[in-house]
């Protein structure tokens, strides 16, 4: 652990809230899937395989502009709660930590660059996992850097390729570009409206997805939604790029014009939920994840409506990533049950809220009939 | 979900097709059935459900005759997964897969993605042909103009850096004087 804290990003540049539509959009991330030539891919890998592939990765990773001062963390080499750290910041996937009870399988590993918000997943289900992460909506932007990466890459790794179905994958819905690009966006205007059942629709017509917050088979909790591209092949990356990037601007059009219904025409209603929200996380003892990141979803509404001037889109995202179980378990620097893990969760907001999202008294609407929407 | 609805448009088929639009602030929900969707350039669901893989493969399997025909027996010649292997877990062993189930994948493809053909970046093995050279050239010259026009400079000189990696020195061969 004490390595990794020493890298300035560790995946957490995105929470700055940096990025265009901040308060919809989270995150941005594109990753890439690569596979090197005469070695079996991930699930049918021998262990001679995987430390193959590891130590040609190290090698290239020397010489790549991108990697200069990279950290390779490999995953057998570190303890649970970091692993498991890494999950929570999205930089390491269930697949690669394995099963909970054998851990994760030999010369899995981690590459954390220095400098641009990109890492490397080696040895997943695919050999090589290429990824950036970046604040907000910026989907050209984190294609660039990770291309960049791959371009640098592949200079020097043999990839496995064929003329005509592109870069070859363990999984055929990867082949071809291997480029799987996702945003993260928080839509309680679309699921409070009821219009959300649509719009998920719309996107499979076009050939969008949508996940929960973890990825792949993960639950939407919180109205958060991972929207990213379905399919792989038949397209140039940047076509997949753009397309997923004019969609996810016209849901954000959507949620905006959801939200406005709402306070037009359930003003106090939506009022009362979002300070309903802010107050339990203001005073709870106990707080499970679920239950927070539900509360975090009525504030988040809240801050983008304006009804919460006090609070930095920032803070609400700190507080989702910080208050995972094993974030907490770091802080407080030993396990925690799941029943401790609860008040030391609600200890953490309370905290935080007290800091940074001071509430001043004074703010009463004072007209009983509507609400003061500045 | 909403119970059965009435075309909004013809009043006899069954809607389908439920169709959202915002103006002025306004939004109002449409349901058409699908020859009126389709009257509107609207397409209805179909092909691009959100299935996984596994699924996916099962469904196939209801018409086996026609789709696995004579690829039981396979088994790749590196990794040794067979077909029914892959069938399982819907995951290939390794590239030399791709070649040994080429023409079952190639069906699979068309239905997962809607083509079998790779348009994208063109990768250089670190010992390329002249043709794939060529290839790489022409598509990131066509990248440069994209970034040219979008003036994004930045973008522009890192593609131009990389042109000019892969351009081999003789690209304007030396003009030998004739006399």
């Amino acid at each position: 652990m004490d390595e990794l804290l020493q890298i300035s990003d560790f995946g957490l540049s995105w929470l700055d809230a940096s990025g265009g539509f901040a308060d919809i959009v989270l995150s941005t991330r594109v990753r890439i899937a690569r596979n090197l030539q005469g070695h079996a891919f991930g699930p049918r890998a021998r262990v001679s395989d995987r430390e193959a592939v590891l130590r040609q990765v190290r090698l290239t990773a020397e010489k790549v502009p991108t990697l200069e001062g990279a950290t390779v963390a490999e995953l057998p080499k570190l303890d649970g709660r970091t692993r498991r750290i890494l999950l929570e910041r999205r930089l390491a996937s269930r697949e690669l930590l394995g099963d909970p009870n054998t851990g994760p399988a030999r010369a899995t590993a981690v590459v954390l660059a220095a400098r641009d918000p990109v890492s490397v997943m080696v040895n997943e289900e695919d050999h090589l996992r290429l990824q950036g992460l970046a604040s907000g909506l910026q989907l050209k932007e984190v294609w660039h850097l990770v291309d960049r990466l791959d371009e640098e890459l592949g200079q020097d790794l043999s990839y496995a390729y064929h003329h005509e179905f592109g870069f070859l994958t363990s999984c055929p819905t990867n082949v071809g570009t291997g480029v799987r690009a996702s945003v993260l966006m928080h839509l309680p205007g679309l699921v409070l409206t009821k219009e959300i059942n649509k719009v998920l629709q719309g996107l499979s017509q076009v050939g969008l997805t949508f996940r929960g917050l973890y990825g792949e088979g993960s639950e939407v909790v919180g109205n958060f939604f991972q929207v990213s591209n379905q399919t792989t092949l038949g397209r140039t990356e940047e076509d997949l790029v753009e397309h997923l990037d004019r969609t996810v601007r016209q849901v954000i059009q959507f949620e905006s014009q959801a939200r406005q219904v709402l306070l037009r025409d359930a003003a106090q209603v939506t009022e009362d939920k979002i300070w309903r929200a802010l107050g339990l996380l203001t005073y709870a003892r106990s707080l499970s994840f679920e239950e927070l990141m539900n509360l975090l979803s009525g504030v988040r509404l809240g801050v983008g409506l304006k009804l919460l001037p006090n609070l930095r889109v920032y803070t609400l995202n700190k507080l989702m990533i910080f208050t995972q179980a094993a974030h907490l378990e770091q802080a407080a620097g030993r396990d925690l049950s799941s029943a401790e893990s609860d008040a030391h969760r609600a200890a953490y907001v309370r905290r935080i809220l007290a800091t940074e999202g001071a509430v001043e008294p004074n703010e009463e609407s004072e007209a009983p009939e509507g609400p003061s929407v500045r | 979900m909403d119970t059965k609805k009435v075309c909004d448009k013809c009043g006899s088929g069954e809607a389908v097709v439920h169709l959202t639009q915002i103006n002025d602030n306004e939004m109002s929900t449409y349901h058409l059935c699908e020859t009126c969707a389709a009257a509107k350039g609207l397409e209805t669901a179909g092909h691009q459900v959100n299935v996984p893989l596994g699924d996916f493969l099962a469904q196939i399997g209801d018409e086996p005759d026609r789709a696995e025909a004579g690829h039981e027996a396979e088994a790749c010649s590196f990794c040794g997964l067979t077909f029914s292997g892959f069938r399982e877990t819907g995951r290939l062993g390794c590239p030399h897969c791709y070649t040994t189930f080429e023409s079952y994948l190639k069906g699979l493809l068309r239905r997962v993605h809607g083509s079998t053909q790779h348009v994208g970046k063109i990768y250089l093995s670190p010992d390329p042909t002249r043709t794939e050279l060529q290839e790489r050239l022409e598509r990131l010259r066509r990248k440069l103009r994209g970034a040219v026009e979008h003036e994004d400079f930045e973008r522009a000189a890192e593609i131009r850096d990389r042109i000019r990696a892969i351009e081999p020195p003789g690209v304007n061969p030396p003009v030998k004087s004739s006399t």
